[in-house]
């Protein structure tokens, strides 16, 4: 993984190089100035910008001025970066989602990194283990739910793992409680504010990693489409909004964010609905795509196969009169999937900026260029993921209310778990209900007790 | 000189800066005596501490009387506005807080995002238990299936038209106010409406799951202080001064058997026992054949107990051997809500969290031991009472989706017809 590779020097190489920075700053600062506003105070114990470009790519680039230099490292990171995201595909379900938690916790300790540096809290005793403690609890939930969902086979079958999913809400609010607890025991009497400040700080923190990094393992397992398809809207969002501005850029869209234009704005929009349509025509077509992620109980393996369903399959729309006129095609065949991926890069391009701007106006307001050094040219991941979030958020919404429907086979669960007698008076409503409603012939079901 | 908390750039708090009340913020008012007048009079002879102690203890009791009017008074409507009540004032309270803390009460936008907030979490949480437990009125109102279908996916709208609000709002010098309050605000609706949200599903479990969880972290508190009061010695924890062992220990053994008996006294009622149906009348119904939980039932003693009671079995109910779980939970754990909040008052040097109960705070102040009680009845009613609610299934079942429905009704026609419950039918085309 790039970002994970090129992570540059360890912690301790960047607190010595930090310390002699600090030393030759402090020496140029005159006594008795306070810092202003616009100087970013180096932390002790809190690494800071450091160059993370490989030596290989510094060597290549060292004929280049510094701005052609940056465009350089940038592109090529970026084509880095998309390369490693089709490699990852490819490899398959199980790997994407250990990429998933992978950054995840990566996003995870960034953010709490900027806390740390935000209050001077790094040396707070205890508080380093409780943050990643309350990480490991809200994962443990998170995953134990998944895990109960998907592979429902497979936890009946082991004894320990049926034990571990029927009491899970127990198990997890037990775990999170044994760490509310610590905290409680663990409030300093001078520093009681900077640890409920970091409490917050960190659950505020869970809620948007966590909670959304989850949504995107759900959407994946509906299909690998479902996956593929927001992010790669969402990127090309990015690239096409910069390419328009670069170009035609003039009226400034957003305070927060100075480079950003109306006109990259409008173009990037309707050049990501285009690669939208273009991208979910290609990818619908491959039933590895198409399929929800289903683990095989008796190969002990994820399987992506299955028939695909109606809105992976070829229909023929009439078109508007408007658009017969013009183009000259009375109908056009599309998979009906593609009307929806419409309404996905057309929330990616006009809702998504909003995370970007809102990640921007954190950056603003705690004074930080990036949210860490990891990706060179990029800055850190969450730099990468911030719009990302909230497409993550509206898939599995979108999913949820028009494709799907609430999951069928929790409340399929539920009903088999309950006794034989009220599974009965459950199918016989059932059975009048549907049969009002016309999708059961009555002389069908003559003989049903 | 007291900086710690406050971030790098000595935005954070209050610290030793104001010890006067600000003039910047003219609505929040720094302790005002709240007590009705005709108290006043009444204990006008006394010294100040006795006073205090008076009012406190009139208070409490009127706060107890109040507590069980409403329940027996109760059509479930008047109970759940109260509860609604008793939210907003919460995150009133705490929001009001977190405005002072910040000096940011003139802020632009912000108080308007905050309610917004508010009511879009809360429209969310009540949304799902409409759906979850008012499956029959949502059958028959057209409008209403349709905002029940899409839920989801309204109430995520309604919150990114409250999040872009936000990002559009942001102002060039107020950047880290914003985000403060923002988190601050989030933070808020996660403790207060999320566990708001668990008591009523308790609620509609059954109404002694949720009189018998407050009753005794009130026991707790109560039994403790007057422990307390009497043994008290060896102190408990820094952040409360005046708790000691002896009052935890005392508080512990007194709120076990008061939840004990207590728990007998009210199994024996189906106004209590019985969960809360919405019938086809439109009318709350509480009715029904009382489940194994609350019949009464024999236990033998342990042998140990036998020689000192001299009796053989005893007719318990086994709820309240679940009540003995409930009662220590709030009584050795319950404290530890009480502790976070005490923290949090000295974190941010305040003596209550407001003044709307003379002589006792503001409304977090009683309820801050509550919190963790109901997410733990609710945790605990989940995993080791309930299995899944035949009538609530049947809900999530009529709101699928009717292929889905199709798919559901033969899978379980084939469970069925292979469990023997109905003869294989013939199968038509």
């Amino acid at each position: 993984m790039t970002e994970l590779r090129h992570r540059g020097p360890g912690e301790d190489d960047v607190l010595k190089q930090q310390q002699q920075q600090q030393q030759q700053e402090s020496e140029v600062r005159t006594d008795g100035e306070a810092p202003s506003d616009s100087e970013i105070k180096p932390d002790p114990g809190v690494p800071s910008t450091v160059d993370d470009t490989p030596e290989v790519l510094n060597k290549a680039l060292s004929g280049m001025s510094s701005r052609w230099k940056n465009w350089w490292v940038r592109g090529i990171l970026t084509l880095a970066m998309i390369s490693f995201f089709f490699i990852i595909i490819y490899l398959g379900p199980m790997v994407l989602m250990m990429i998933v938690l992978c950054v995840q916790i990566k996003c995870f300790h960034e953010i709490i990194m900027i806390g740390y540096s935000v209050y001077h809290s790094y040396h707070l005793p205890w508080f380093r283990t409780l943050s990643w403690y309350f990480l490991l609890c809200v994962n443990y939930f998170f995953y134990g739910e998944t895990v109960t969902d998907y592979f429902s086979a497979l936890v009946q079958r082991e004894e320990p793992l049926r034990i571990l999913s029927k009491y899970h809400r127990f198990i997890s609010f037990t775990l999170y409680l044994t760490g509310f607890c610590m905290f409680v025991l663990s409030l300093v009497k001078k520093h009681y504010r900077l640890q409920f400040y970091m409490f917050g700080w960190t659950h505020v923190t869970l809620l948007i990693v966590v909670t959304q990094s989850h949504l995107i393992i759900h959407n994946l397992f509906e299909g690998m489409i479902w996956f593929i398809v927001p992010i790669s809207c969402v990127i090309c969002n990015d690239i096409m909004a910069y390419m328009f501005g670069f170009f035609f850029g003039r009226t400034p869209l957003i305070k927060l964010s100075p480079k950003k234009t109306w006109e990259g704005f409008i173009g990037g929009f309707f050049a990501t609905v285009v690669f939208g349509l273009l991208l979910s025509y290609v990818m619908a077509g491959w039933r590895y795509f198409v399929c929800p992620v289903e683990f095989n109980n008796d190969s002990n393996r994820f399987e992506v196969d299955c028939e695909p369903s109606d809105l992976f399959q070829l229909q023929d729309y009439t078109l508007p009169s408007v658009l017969q006129s013009l183009i000259g095609w009375e109908t056009v065949r599309i998979y009906p999937f593609q009307i929806h991926s419409v309404a996905l890069s057309a929330f990616a391009s006009l809702i998504g900026p909003f995370g970007g701007f809102f990640a921007s106006g954190f950056k603003r307001a705690f004074k930080i260029k990036d949210f860490a050094n990891t990706i060179p040219g990029h800055g850190g991941i969450m730099d990468r993921f911030d719009c990302q979030y909230l497409m993550a958020t509206f898939v599995n919404v979108y999913i949820g209310s028009f494709i799907r429907g609430p999951n069928p086979s929790r409340v399929m669960q539920q009903l088999l778990a309950l006794r034989l007698d009220q599974q009965l008076h459950i199918f016989n409503t059932l059975r009048a209900h549907l049969i009002d409603k016309g999708l059961l012939s009555a002389n069908q079901e003559a003989t049903a007790a | 000189q007291d900086t710690d908390g406050d971030d790098r750039f000595g935005l954070g708090g209050e610290g030793d800066r104001d010890s006067k009340p600000d003039t910047d913020t003219p609505e929040v008012q720094p302790s005002v005596d709240n007590t009705p007048k005709c108290l006043n009079k009444a204990l006008a002879g006394m010294s100040s501490r006795w006073k205090n102690w008076w009012i406190r203890g009139i208070l409490t009791l009127t706060m107890i009387s109040g507590f069980f009017l409403i329940i027996y008074m109760g059509p479930l409507p008047l109970m759940l506005m109260v509860h609604l009540a008793i939210q907003i004032k919460c995150f009133q309270e705490i929001i009001t807080i977190g405005y002072r803390v910040y000096h940011s009460y003139e802020l632009p936008w912000f108080r308007t995002l905050s309610w917004y907030f508010l009511l879009c979490v809360n429209y969310f949480f009540y949304g799902e238990t409409v759906a979850e437990n008012f499956g029959n009125l949502v059958q028959r109102d057209e409008p209403l299936q349709f905002l029940v279908r899409y839920h989801r996916f309204i109430s995520f709208a309604l919150y990114l038209s409250g999040f872009c609000m936000f990002v559009l709002s942001l102002v060039k010098k107020h950047y880290r106010l914003q985000f403060y309050m923002f988190a601050w605000t989030h933070v808020t609706l996660l403790i207060v409406v999320s566990q708001s949200h668990l008591v009523i599903q308790n609620l509609f479990e059954g109404l002694i799951w949720f009189i018998v969880p407050i009753s005794t972290v009130i026991c707790n508190d109560i039994t403790a202080y007057i422990c307390g009061f009497f043994f008290g010695r060896t102190p408990l924890i820094k952040l409360s001064p005046k708790k000691t062992w002896e009052g935890f220990i005392g508080g512990f053994f007194s709120t076990v058997l008061f939840g004990f008996i207590f728990a007998y006294l009210l199994a024996q009622y189906n106004y209590f026992v019985c969960p809360v149906e919405y019938s086809e009348s439109n009318s709350f119904l509480i009715d029904c054949e009382p489940s194994d939980l609350f019949v009464l039932q024999d236990y033998t003693l342990p042998s140990v107990l036998q020689t000192v009671l001299r009796w053989k079995t005893v007719k318990l109910y086994p709820f309240q051997i679940h009540s003995i779980a409930l009662s220590s939970f709030a009584s050795l754990i319950g404290p530890f809500g009480g502790f976070f909040a005490s923290g949090f008052k000295r974190a941010f040097k305040i003596k209550d969290f407001a003044d709307t109960i003379p002589g006792h705070g503001g409304i977090m102040d009683r309820f801050d031991c509550q919190y963790l009680v109901a997410t733990f009845v609710h945790v605990y009613l989940t995993s080791f009472i309930r299995g899944p609610n035949p009538s609530k299934v049947l809900q999530q079942v009529l709101v699928l989706q009717p292929e889905q429905q199709l798919s559901i009704f033969n899978t379980l026609k084939s469970h069925l017809t292979e469990t023997g419950m109905i003869p294989p039918a013939i199968r038509g085309p």
